[in-house]
């Protein structure tokens, strides 16, 4: 994890408050996230109409930076770029110029006499996006779509338009984590989030071997038996098993992890009648989810992926226009300090 | 400095308009959009004035916008919603008040992503003139002319009332 001392906001928000780039949801006010989730809201609008599209950011190009493969996440901001009517250029990196040995300002260069608008970046390194975004030339916008294990924004801002959607709001709710915490960036901008909301209660259930150090101090409280970390949910959020990131063993098996921590249909009875079961994807059936929770009733795992196209929409435009809204007040001081 | 205008009179003036508009069109079967915030108040009170069954429509025009490159997106946008079919419809769409012609330009472009209308019908309750595109609603309830520093605003719902601004320096 990046030690961030001083406020990201100065990297990501104008003098006025707006949005211009999307790096983590640290420092972020529940006024702005709020902001975030009533844009995506209207956008979810726009998904149901003949035509799914506006013309936000026609003629602007947004190029996908993925230093780490992804299907759904690089997919849906993909679609949300094009529903915004912007041109997609999609780079998958490990396969790309940094193989031949281009290091990654030089590959961004490259990209910025493009005439490239915003990047979007997945990178396996804690701190790659914030690093973009400050040396990245002034009017291009940078979104985080997930850095190492520190941060996934997107993620964890559709997590909270599927809560809000299901539960009208966020006063009151008592929401867990279940699972690998350790590895899950998902998981620290989530508790993030849902703090900033106003939940009553944020619980991480886990072994100990796979939660960080000083966990509680992310603002949650820290439960090693699952049964009874059940009791009084309204929703519980399950974390993909991250086996391509454990180093060692962490685990005695997968068999022994789902026995334990694996939410099923017994355990999902303990939690409130209307809990609603997450998982940001993609699923390990039968490792850390039954199959029949995964596909039943109380399952809002297909609803989280729409929900992405929304969100991702949301923070594309909001970033956009705070960068084109920059500019354009530099370029009216500018003649005033000239007349 | 507030002055009132008799809104009821301006009212009269558009549903005669409107009916005179319809009558002249052979439209029988209108739907009526009002675009946010004002003119979906007075699409619901002439919605009411003509007799017309079918739900209004509410355009929130952010996405739209011509001026998103200059002041970015409107961070209270809501949800449009339109609760019949515009493929093939005849449209009456209300706005509050017409200046330059961009608002209704957008929301024209959204109507459109929503399926090509048979025609489309423009009402405001106010003209204050200062075109910019070439953009004529077909009913209008007044027509201003108002000092540099002069503003006027639709209030509403209950009661509507247009309020005149002196609003000072700029």
């Amino acid at each position: 994890m990046t030690a961030n001392d001083h406020s990201p906001n100065h990297l990501q928000l104008t003098r006025g408050g707006q949005l211009r780039h999307f790096l983590t949801l640290d420092g972020l006010s529940r006024e702005l996230l709020t902001d975030i989730l009533d844009t995506a809201d209207s956008f979810i609008e726009v998904g149901t109409r003949s035509i799914k599209k506006v013309p936000l950011l026609r003629g602007r190009t947004v190029v996908n930076l993925f230093f780490e493969p992804s299907t759904r996440t690089r997919s849906t901001f993909e679609l949300a770029a094009k529903r915004l009517s912007a041109d997609v250029l999609n780079l998958d990196i490990s396969t790309s110029a940094t193989s031949k040995g281009e290091s990654l300002s030089d590959t961004l260069l490259n990209l910025e006499a493009m005439a490239s608008d915003m990047f979007v970046v997945r990178h396996s390194q804690s701190g790659a996006p914030h690093f973009i975004a400050e040396s990245v030339t002034p009017g291009v916008a940078i979104i985080n779509a997930g850095d190492g294990r520190h941060s996934h924004p997107t993620q964890a801002m559709l997590d909270m338009l599927t809560i809000r959607q299901n539960k009208g709001g966020f006063e009151g709710l008592k929401v867990a984590i279940v699972g690998d915490v350790l590895h899950s960036r998902v998981a620290r901008s989530q508790i993030r989030a849902l703090n900033e909301l106003g939940v009553e209660e944020v619980r991480v259930i886990a072994p100990g071997t796979l939660l960080p150090r000083d966990v509680e101090s992310l603002g949650c409280t820290v439960e090693y038996d699952m049964e009874r970390g059940m009791k009084d949910l309204d929703v519980v959020i399950m974390l993909r098993l991250q086996n391509e990131r454990m180093e060692g063993a962490l685990l005695p098996s997968e068999r022994e992890f789902f026995r334990l921590y694996g939410l099923t249909e017994d355990k999902l009875a303990l939690a409130k009648p209307d809990c609603i079961v997450m998982h940001p994807g993609p699923i390990n059936r039968g490792v850390e989810i039954e199959s029949s929770v995964a596909d039943g009733p109380q399952s809002v795992i297909l609803s989280q992926v729409t929900n992405g196209i929304a969100i991702r929409m949301a923070v594309m435009s909001m970033a956009m226009g705070g960068q084109m809204s920059e500019r354009q007040q530099a370029q009216t001081e500018n003649e005033g300090s000239r007349a | 400095m507030t002055a009132l205008f008799d809104i009821n009179q301006l009212l009269d003036e558009m549903e005669a308009g409107l009916r005179r508009t319809l009558e002249q069109r052979g439209v029988t079967d209108p739907a009526l959009i009002g675009i946010r915030t004002g003119g979906v108040w007075l699409a619901d009170v002439l919605g009411k004035r003509l007799g017309i069954e079918t739900p209004f429509g509410e355009l929130d025009i952010s996405f739209y916008r011509d001026d998103f490159s200059r002041i970015g997106l409107n961070p209270k946008v809501k949800p449009s919603s339109l609760p019949f079919d515009t493929e093939g419809r005849d449209i009456l769409l209300i706005d509050d008040v017409i200046m330059s012609g961009r608002t209704i330009r957008a929301a024209m472009n959204e109507i459109f992503d929503y399926g090509r209308p048979a025609s489309i019908i423009l009402a405001t309750l106010v003209d204050l003139g200062s075109r910019e595109l070439p953009v004529q609603p077909d009913v209008v309830g007044q027509v201003l002319e108002l000092g540099a520093h002069q503003r006027v605003k639709l209030r509403g719902p209950e009661p509507l009332r247009i309020e005149l601004q002196e609003s000072g320096q700029s």
